[in-house]
């Protein structure tokens, strides 16, 4: 009766459903941040001036903790998905701003010239050139930003009943059933670690010029700036 | 503007400064659970960080390690944690510093890497012992990058401390939790500006250690 995949019928969800609401309150607001986090970027790396105050900005917008957020959100959008959506949207801008500034950044200058001679204009250089070899730090941006949207989708149970599998553990707590708890962690935990990989898989398949293994080393005499800026701004 | 007037009526209230659920009794708690939980973190991850960065070895392992942490959702963790353990700190810390660690252990381990090699050969030309090659070189020139490591730390312990309000916990969540069940919005939006402030000044306390205790030398190369 009190199984493991038995889901309360006051979440008005099966298993499945649970696990396909979480998805898309965690990745819609990544893929959001990315769509605005690729202009905005490239203006940081037009304009050397405007880099600073933007990270400045995007630090304070995440030192925001997600609850906060939320409950000042809960004037405005009420209790919805999007009161959830909205900050996580906003902590993927802040992750891959940087991400991608400094990915774009380390292409090296001879290949941006070799592409110039070659008669790309701005435009294609900067989707056929730059990007691409962005790809790995922009990749490694998504995967946080992924892997802790999906973790804080979560905390929505606590504003209405907004967190997909994280509702599992109000009711975890509600009807006495641990099972309902583990269930919500380990389902959380899979869903990360899957996406996660699937990031990897995308890496792989978008860069066939690098090594498969792990990630790339970073140069001896110089840090790798996007491995770094990163795990500074993993939440 | 709604929000702005529930946190004027929030903290012109002379009734929340004081007593068991006054500002100042859970600001202090919440402190407390931030210290506490980051003092741990910071007493796993720096040394592991530190000797994996010296060695250069294991590496991978940390990072996949870091990885797998993450994945874990902290909130899920609490309430299961709770569940186990029943009320007390110790469930609230245990999510606390696996969420914590890896920031910290991976940051001082890159930062630790990624230090120039050649002063670190000067010094063991000098005929440095390795611990003293560790701490007096490569630990000043690695120390803004380990400091903000520390930061992100910090300021996810203290977003995160918030939710321990949800198993019966004190601390500024209190208010957030409280609220939303009574349905005192004042209380609830009171209680993040609390939070948010107490984030933003971790930030500020990191951007003056960082003033402090990195050396001119090395702040200025940066």
């Amino acid at each position: 009766m009190n199984g493991f995949f038995d889901i309360p019928s006051d979440l008005q969800h099966s298993w499945i459903g649970l696990v396909g609401l979480h998805l898309r309150e965690a990745l819609l607001p990544v893929l959001a941040g990315l769509v605005l986090a690729l202009p905005l970027a490239q203006l940081c790396v037009r304009f050397r001036w405007l880099y600073p105050p933007v990270l400045w900005v995007t630090t304070v917008l995440y030192a925001i903790p997600s609850l906060a957020f939320f409950v000042v959100l809960i004037d405005y959008t009420g209790q919805s998905e999007l009161t959830v959506m909205i900050p996580l949207g906003v902590y993927s801008l802040v992750v891959l701003v940087p991400a991608i500034v400094d990915g774009v950044r380390s292409v090296p200058q001879e290949t941006l010239a070799a592409a110039e001679a070659m008669g790309f204009g701005p435009v294609r250089r900067y989707v056929q050139v730059q990007l691409p070899i962005a790809v790995p730090a922009i990749i490694a941006g998504l995967r946080i930003a992924v892997v802790s949207s999906i973790s804080l989708v979560s905390v929505g149970a606590l504003i209405g009943n907004q967190g997909a599998l994280g509702n599992l553990l109000t009711d975890a707590l509600f009807y006495h059933r641990t099972e309902l708890a583990v269930n919500s962690v380990l389902t959380t935990a899979v869903l990360a670690i899957l996406i996660d990989g699937l990031l990897v898989g995308l890496r792989i398949l978008l860069t066939p010029w690098m090594p498969s293994g792990a990630r790339p080393k970073p140069k001896a005499d110089r840090p790798d700036p996007a491995a770094v800026a990163l795990e500074d701004v993993s939440r | 503007m709604n929000v702005l007037n529930f946190i004027n009526a929030f903290f012109s209230d002379s009734a929340h400064w004081k007593g068991y659920d006054g500002i100042p009794t859970r600001l202090w708690e919440h402190i407390w659970y931030s210290l506490l939980a980051l003092a741990i973190a910071a007493g796993i991850g720096l040394p592991i960080g530190l000797v994996t960065g010296h060695t250069g070895r294991g590496g991978n392992a940390l990072a996949m390690i870091a990885t797998a942490a993450r994945a874990l959702p902290s909130f899920g963790l609490l309430v299961l944690m709770f569940i186990g353990l029943g009320l007390g700190l110790l469930p609230v810390m245990i999510p606390l510093v696996i969420l914590a660690v890896p920031p910290i252990l991976v940051t001082t381990y890159e930062a630790v890497r990624s230090v120039d090699p050649s002063p670190v050969d000067a010094a063991r030309g000098m005929g440095m012992h390795e611990s003293r090659v560790l701490l007096q070189v490569e630990l000043p020139v690695a120390l803004p990058l380990i400091l903000s490591g520390l930061r992100s730390a910090a300021i996810q312990i203290v977003s995160t401390a918030t939710i321990a309000a949800y198993v019966s916990l004190g601390g500024l969540g209190r208010y957030i939790v409280d609220g939303l069940y009574q349905r005192n919005y004042e209380k609830v939006v009171g209680g993040a500006t609390l939070v948010a402030v107490m984030a933003l000044a971790t930030l500020g306390l990191f951007w003056i250690a960082n003033r402090v205790a990195v050396s001119p030398g090395v702040r200025r190369s940066n």
